[in-house]
C-alpha cells in the first residue's frame, strides 16, 4: 500500500495505482478526455494526450497527467488549484480552437464528453484564433460515419479498434497539425477491412464516429401513405431504450417500446425475439444434421454481421465452419416478406419494413447481395439504433417514461424466454441447447438455466451432458476473445462442437447502436440482467414450444433444414481480403 | 492478400531475403529499417510493399502506413532519378539558400515537393544535412554541392543523367 495526500487528505492505495483513481477514492473528479478504462472489457486507453487531467505534484516542476502517473509513498497532490485550473482550461480552449462550433446541428449534440467538459470547466470564450483541420467528412460505410474534424485525437477508437476488437482498421495518420484517424492508404471504411461492429463509435467522445443517421428515412417511409410499415425490434433494445429516458439503467422498456412504436405510426409491431426462436430451430437442427452426418464440427454462430465479417477477412480459410442460418434480422425479413405478406395479404411491393437495433453492423448487413427476397427485394429496408429510435421518440413528443405497457401483434411478435436472451453474450448457445437437447435425447429438458454462460467474462466455456454424448460448448465476446478462440480451433486444439461469438464485449446488450455507456460499464451487467429476467418471466421458454414457430413449419416452412427453410432462412459467405 | 507472400519480381526477392537473412520475420520492432531497406529497393513505398512487409513482420498494414506517412523520409509515390534536395536551415539560409531554391525550381520547371513526369526529377527543401560548413549545400542523390551560387545551377543539372 502507498499513502499519499490529495487536496490535503490522506489516501491509502494499492501500489501502481494512478492519481485519478487514488482520487475518486476521496470523491474527488478530475476531468478527462482522452482516458477511459472499461476493465470488464480489459480495454484501457491510457495515452495521456489531451493534458485535461493535469494536477499539481509537490517537487516536480511541471504539471503531471492524473491518469497517467502512478502515486507514490509521499506523494502530495493538489487537483483543483488556479494553476490547475487555469491549466486544464487552456487544454480544452485549445481543443475547441479546432473544433467545429457548430454543436447545436450535431449528432452528439447533449450526449457529447467534450461539450460536457466544456461547460463543466465553465468556457464562454476561446482565446485561441488558428487553424482549423479541412477534413472531408467520409460516408462510404453503410454503418459508420466519420467527421474527422471533430476528432479529439484520444485515440480510443484505434485502442477499441486494434486491441480489444483486433480488427486493425483505424490508426494515426500523418504528422503534427495533419494527424488524424484513418485507415491503411486512406481506403474508404467500406473498402477496409472494418466489421461495422461500432465499437469505436461507442467509445469516441466526440461526434467524429456516429452511426449513419437513418432517421430521416424513417419518418418518410411513415409518412408515405402508400406503403404498410412495419417493425422489428432486437431483444437487446428493450434492456437499453429506457437509459435514454432517465429510466435507470437494466428497466425492461418492452411494453413502452410497443406503445411508442404504434404511437410513431408504424403498423405491426414485431419482435425479433420471435426470429430468434426461428434461428434456434434452424440451427439446432443444422447442428444435430451435423453431428449425425460428419459436418464440420465446431459450428459457429452467424447471428452476428459483425462476426460474420470479420470472419470473411481474417479467417477466410475457415467460412465452412459458421452455421449457414441467416441473422434473426434477416429470417425476419425473409419470413415478413414471403409467408406474413400472404398471411395478412399485404403486396409486396407496399411492405416496408424497418428493424431496430442495438447494433450497427446491422445496418450493414441489410444492404449484403444475398439478403434478397426469390423476388429479389430487400429482406430488410432500413436499420435504426437504439439511440436512433430513441431521438424519433423524443422528435414525436411521446413522453416515454409515462406510457402504459402494450403487447406485440401476432403472429412475429410471440417469443419465448429463449429467443429474448440472444441480446446477451452466451444467450444463443443457451438457447440452441435447450432446443438440441430435446430433440437429440427426446427427453424434456427440466434445467433450463446454463449459468456457466453468463456474464461478460469474454470467453465462458461448458460441457453439457446431451443423451450418453458430453457436448463442449464455448462462447466469445468481442472480437479479440473470438480470435482467440479461432486460433485454438484453427491449431486443432480445441474440440468444442458448438462456439457462438458476438462481436461486440458482452454481446448486443453492448451494441454500438445503444445508448452511449461513457465509461460506465457496470450498465452492460445491468442490460444483461435485464434480459435473464425476462427470460425467467417468459411462460414458454423453449424456442421448439413457440406455438407460431410451429405454426409457421406447418403452414409454410415444412420441417427445419426442410428445402423451403434453406433457401429462405440460409446464406452463404464471402472470402474477403485480409490487410 | 494471401497471395502477397509469394511475389515473384527480383525486388520483392531481395526484400524478402533481407527480411529473411537478418532473422527479422514476425519481428514488429524491426519495421522501420525493413521500411528503410524497402524504399532503398524500391525506390518508393507503393501499397503492395506495405502489405508485404505487413504480412513478414506480422504487423496490421494501417499501423505501417501510420509510420509512412508520419516520417517525411518516406515515399509512397516514386520519386525520379536524380533527387534534388536544397538544404533551407538556418546557416544555408543565411547564405543565400533560397535563391538557389528559386533558380533550382525555375530552370527544373518544378515546386518543391514534385517530381517530373518522366522521373528524372524530383525536388524538395530540407532542414539542415549537417553540412554547414560547406553552407549553402544541395545534395543530389548522396552527391553533396556545397558553396554554391546560383549561376553554377545549371552545371550541376547538365551533371546528372
Amino acid at each position: 500500500m502507498v499513502s499519499l495526500t490529495i487536496n490535503n487528505m490522506p489516501v491509502q492505495v494499492e501500489d501502481g495505482v494512478t492519481i485519478l483513481e487514488a482520487a475518486r477514492k476521496l470523491n474527488i473528479d478530475i476531468p478527462t478526455l482522452c482516458h477511459l478504462e472499461l476493465h470488464d472489457l480489459k480495454m484501457v486507453n491510457q495515452v495521456a494526450s489531451c493534458r485535461v487531467c493535469v494536477v499539481e505534484v509537490k517537487g516536480r516542476r511541471n504539471l503531471a497527467p492524473a491518469c497517467a502517473t502512478q502515486v507514490f509513498e509521499g506523494m502530495e497532490v493538489l487537483t483543483h488549484t488556479p494553476t490547475v485550473i487555469k491549466a486544464r482550461r487552456m487544454v480544452v480552449e485549445l481543443i475547441l480552437s479546432n473544433h467545429p462550433k457548430n454543436c447545436l446541428m450535431c449528432n452528439k449534440s447533449t450526449d457529447c464528453e467534450l461539450q460536457n467538459l466544456a461547460a463543466s470547466l465553465g468556457i464562454f470564450e476561446i482565446e485561441y484564433v488558428g487553424q482549423m483541420s479541412q477534413h472531408k467528412p467520409e460516408q462510404s460505410s453503410r454503418a459508420i460515419s466519420r467527421d474527422m474534424n471533430k476528432c479529439v485525437l484520444c485515440r480510443r477508437c484505434e485502442t477499441m479498434c486494434s486491441k480489444v476488437q483486433t480488427v486493425n482498421v483505424l490508426s494515426a495518420m500523418e504528422r503534427g497539425f495533419d494527424t488524424v484517424m484513418g485507415t491503411a492508404f486512406n481506403l474508404p471504411m467500406a473498402d477496409s477491412t472494418c466489421v461495422n461492429c461500432g465499437q469505436c463509435v461507442a467509445v469516441c467522445p466526440t461526434a467524429a464516429l456516429t452511426e449513419v443517421n437513418n432517421i430521416s428515412k424513417a419518418w418518410d417511409y411513415l409518412a408515405d401513405d402508400g406503403k404498410i410499415v412495419i417493425v422489428q425490434t432486437a431483444p437487446a433494445v428493450r434492456a437499453a431504450l429506457g437509459e435514454a429516458f432517465g429510466l435507470p439503467p437494466g428497466t425492461n422498456v418492452t411494453g413502452k417500446m410497443v406503445t411508442a412504436l404504434r404511437m410513431l405510426g408504424f403498423n405491426k409491431v414485431f419482435d425479433t425475439d420471435f426470429a430468434a426462436d426461428l434461428t434456434i430451430m434452424e440451427e439446432a437442427a443444422e447442428l444435430v444434421h451435423r453431428i449425425k452426418h460428419g459436418g464440420t464440427i465446431p459450428m459457429l454462430t452467424s447471428c452476428c454481421p459483425g462476426w460474420v465479417k470479420f470472419i470473411e477477412h481474417q479467417f477466410n480459410d475457415m467460412l465452412d465452419i459458421p452455421s449457414s442460418c441467416k441473422s434473426p434480422q434477416q429470417m425476419f425479413g425473409a419470413i415478413a416478406k414471403t409467408y406474413l405478406t400472404q398471411k395478412l395479404n399485404i403486396p409486396l411491393e407496399k411492405m416496408v419494413l424497418i428493424s431496430v437495433m442495438p447494433c450497427l453492423a446491422k445496418k450493414y448487413e441489410a444492404s449484403r447481395e444475398e439478403h434478397k427476397t426469390p423476388e429479389g427485394v430487400q429482406e430488410v429496408d432500413l436499420v435504426i439504433t437504439t439511440r436512433e429510435l430513441a431521438k424519433m421518440i423524443k422528435e414525436a413528443g411521446i413522453n416515454f417514461a409515462s406510457l402504459a405497457e402494450s403487447d406485440f401483434d401476432d403472429p412475429m411478435g410471440a417469443s419465448t424466454g429463449a429467443g429474448v436472451i440472444f441480446g446477451a453474450s452466451g444467450g444463443v448457445l443457451e438457447a440452441a441447447l435447450r432446443t438440441a437437447y430435446e430433440w437429440i435425447t427426446g427427453q424434456k429438458l427440466e434445467k433450463v438455466d446454463f449459468t456457466s454462460l453468463r456474464g461478460l467474462d469474454g470467453i465462458k466455456e461448458a460441457t453439457v451432458k446431451i443423451g450418453d454424448m458430453d457436448v463442449n460448448v464455448a462462447a466469445a465476446s468481442g472480437l479479440g476473445n473470438a480470435r482467440h478462440l479461432l486460433e485454438c480451433v484453427r491449431a486443432g486444439e480445441c474440440n468444442y462442437h458448438v462456439i457462438e461469438i458476438m462481436a461486440c464485449p458482452g454481446g448486443c446488450i453492448d451494441g454500438g447502436g445503444q445508448p452511449y455507456h461513457h465509461g460506465n460499464i457496470g450498465i452492460l451487467q445491468k442490460r444483461t440482467n435485464a434480459l435473464y429476467q425476462a427470460d425467467r418471466d417468459k411462460p414458454v421458454r423453449k424456442s421448439h414450444e413457440n406455438p407460431y414457430i410451429q405454426q409457421l413449419y406447418q403452414e409454410f416452412l415444412g420441417e427445419p433444414y426442410s428445402e423451403k427453410a434453406k433457401e429462405l432462412l440460409h446464406t452463404t459467405y464471402t472470402k474477403r481480403e485480409l490487410m | 492478400m494471401a497471395e502477397m507472400g509469394k511475389q515473384k519480381s527480383p525486388e520483392f526477392e531481395e526484400l524478402d531475403g533481407f527480411i529473411k537473412k537478418s532473422g527479422l520475420e514476425g519481428k514488429q520492432s524491426a519495421l522501420i529499417a525493413v521500411l528503410h531497406q524497402a524504399q532503398h529497393i524500391f525506390g518508393y513505398l507503393p501499397k503492395e510493399v506495405m502489405m508485404f512487409i505487413g504480412k513478414k513482420l506480422q504487423i496490421p498494414v494501417a499501423k505501417i502506413y501510420g509510420v509512412v506517412t508520419f516520417y517525411s523520409f518516406f515515399n509512397t509515390e516514386p520519386k525520379g532519378r536524380n533527387q534534388f534536395k536544397v538544404c533551407l536551415g538556418t546557416a544555408c539560409f543565411v547564405r543565400g539558400s533560397d535563391k538557389i531554391a528559386d533558380a533550382l525550381q525555375r530552370q527544373l520547371g518544378m515546386k518543391m515537393g514534385e517530381t517530373s513526369e518522366d522521373l528524372r526529377y524530383s525536388l524538395e527543401a530540407v532542414r539542415c544535412v549537417g553540412a554547414c560548413g560547406l553552407a549553402p549545400v544541395v545534395l543530389v542523390n548522396d552527391k553533396v554541392y556545397g558553396r554554391l551560387l546560383v549561376k553554377d545551377i545549371n552545371k550541376i543539372i547538365d551533371a546528372q543523367e
